[in-house]
C-alpha cells in the first residue's frame, strides 16, 4: 500500500485536484493500492512507500511545520517527494532552501547513476518552484538543471526527491519508483 | 480566499469556476478580449457573450482588451489581474488549463509576479471523466468553433449531449484529437451551468465554415428561465 501525502494548504482544498489527484490516477492505473492523507495527519504504519505531492507556488504552509515531517527520518521505506514534497523531505534531513523561482519546461541532466534514471542522460521536465532546495547531508544530487539541483536521493535508503513535477510529461519516473517499491523484499 | 476566474465562456473555464465555488469564494470573472484571431492564449469567437453568462452567474465581469500579440497579451493579462485585485480584492486566479504547459507556464508566471495564488482544478484531468462530470453536473455546452478534420459545418452550434459525446469519443479515437478540444480542435460556449440563475437562449446565430475550419457566431442571445 502506498501512502499519498497531500501537502496543500488544507485538507480537500481547491489545489488537491491539481497536485494530488494526478498522482492518485497514476497509482490507480498501475493497479496500486493507496490511501491519501493530509500532511497534518499522515497514516504511514501500514505503508510500503510514501509519495509526498506538490503544492501551489504560493502554498508554503507545510514548510512552517517541519516537525510534521520528522517521521521521514525513521521511515526507511521508499519515499518520493515531488516539488514541495522534495522540499519537505530535504528540510526534514537538514537541507537549506534558497529563493529561486522556476516555472515551465527545463532541461534536466542526470548526474549520478541510479535505477530511477537508468538509460536517461537528459530529459525535459516541468517545474513550478519558488525556491531551490539544498542537498542534505547523507544525500546525493542525482540530476540538475542549469539553475539548481532537480533530483536527490539518500545515500543508503530509497528516499527520493524530485523538484520538478514528474506527473507532467514524465510519469515514467513515478512508474519506475513504483517498480523499485515492488523489488523490495 | 477571494478568487477571480479567467473566463472565456467555454466549458473549461466555466467548469473550473464551478469547482472553485465548491471550495473558495469566487468574486469576479476576468475576460481577455483579443483582437487577434490567431491569439495563442485568449481568442474565442463569442467572448463578448461572457457578459451575459456573468449576469446569469451574478458575478461582476472584468473585461480587458488586448491586441493579442504573442507576448504583450501577457502584459494585458497582468493589467487585468491588477485591476481585479484592486477592485475585487482577489488573492488568486482560477484557470481552466488542462494540458497546455505553454498556457499554464505563462499564467503561473504572471500570478507569481503579482503574489497571487494560481489554481488549475482541471490540470491533467482524465478527459473522459471530465466530460462525464461536466454533463452530470448539469452544464449545457454547445460547439462554437471547429478547427480540425473531420469536423464539418454540421457540428457548429451543436449541443454536447450524451449522444454527441459518444460521437466525439469515436472521433477522438480515430483521428487522434483530444476529447475535450484541448488541442484547439474545437471551441465551446456554455449556455447553462449549475451556478447560472437563468440559461442563455440563442436567438440568432451565423455559421462560417470552410475546410474543417468554422465558427458559430452568436449574433443575438438573452437570458431566459429554465
Amino acid at each position: 500500500m502506498i501512502s499519498v501525502i497531500d501537502l496543500c494548504y488544507r485538507e480537500d482544498s481547491l489545489s488537491r485536484e491539481e497536485f494530488v489527484t494526478p498522482v492518485e490516477r497514476l497509482l490507480r492505473r498501475s493497479g496500486r493500492e493507496f490511501n491519501t492523507r493530509h500532511y497534518t495527519a499522515p497514516d504511514i504504519e501500514a505503508a510500503d512507500a510514501a509519495i509526498l505531492c506538490g503544492t501551489a507556488l504560493m502554498d508554503t504552509g507545510f514548510a512552517e511545520r517541519p516537525d510534521l515531517f520528522y517521521w521521514l527520518l525513521e521511515f526507511e521505506r521508499p519515499v518520493l517527494g515531488i516539488s514541495s514534497g522534495m522540499r519537505a523531505l530535504a528540510t526534514a534531513f537538514g537541507a537549506g532552501v534558497e529563493p529561486g523561482c522556476g516555472i515551465g519546461m527545463t532541461e534536466v541532466e542526470v548526474l549520478s547513476p541510479d535505477p530511477l534514471f537508468a538509460g536517461k542522460e537528459r530529459f525535459s521536465a516541468y517545474e513550478v518552484r519558488g525556491c531551490a532546495v539544498g542537498v542534505p547531508g547523507g544525500f546525493v544530487a542525482l540530476a540538475a538543471s542549469k539553475e539548481c539541483v532537480q533530483a536527490i536521493r539518500h545515500r543508503f535508503l530509497p528516499l527520493y526527491g524530485l523538484l520538478f513535477h514528474p506527473e507532467v510529461r514524465n510519469d515514467w519516473l513515478i512508474e519506475r519508483f513504483l517498480g523499485l517499491v515492488d523489488q523490495r523484499p | 480566499m477571494r478568487l477571480g476566474v479567467l473566463f472565456s465562456g467555454g466549458k473549461d473555464s466555466a467548469f473550473a469556476c464551478w469547482k472553485a465555488m465548491q471550495k473558495e469564494e469566487v468574486v469576479c470573472l476576468i475576460t481577455i478580449v483579443s483582437r487577434n484571431p490567431e491569439s495563442y492564449m485568449f481568442h474565442t469567437p463569442n467572448i463578448r457573450l461572457a457578459a451575459l453568462q456573468a449576469e446569469s452567474a451574478g458575478l461582476p465581469l472584468l473585461e480587458m482588451e488586448t491586441e493579442g500579440e504573442k507576448e504583450t497579451e501577457l502584459l494585458d493579462l497582468r493589467g487585468a489581474l491588477l485591476a481585479a485585485r484592486e477592485r475585487f480584492g482577489i488573492e488568486g486566479l482560477v484557470t481552466g488549463a488542462i494540458l497546455s504547459v505553454y498556457q499554464a507556464t505563462r499564467l503561473q508566471r504572471v500570478c507569481y509576479e503579482l503574489g497571487l495564488w494560481c489554481f488549475n482544478p482541471l490540470w491533467l484531468a482524465d478527459q473522459d471523466e471530465y466530460m462525464e462530470e461536466l454533463l452530470d453536473a448539469g452544464f449545457r455546452v454547445i460547439i462554437t468553433g471547429v478547427f480540425a478534420s473531420p469536423f464539418d459545418g454540421s457540428w457548429l452550434g451543436r449541443e454536447i449531449d450524451r449522444r454527441t459525446l459518444d460521437e466525439l469519443r469515436m472521433i477522438a479515437r480515430e483521428h487522434r484529437i483530444t476529447l475535450t478540444g484541448e488541442g484547439g480542435e474545437f471551441e465551446t460556449f456554455v449556455i447553462d451551468a449549475p451556478f447560472f440563475s437563468r440559461r442563455v437562449a440563442i436567438e440568432e446565430g451565423s455559421r462560417v465554415y470552410r475546410n474543417h475550419n468554422g465558427v458559430f457566431r452568436i449574433e443575438r442571445a438573452g437570458l431566459v428561465a429554465r
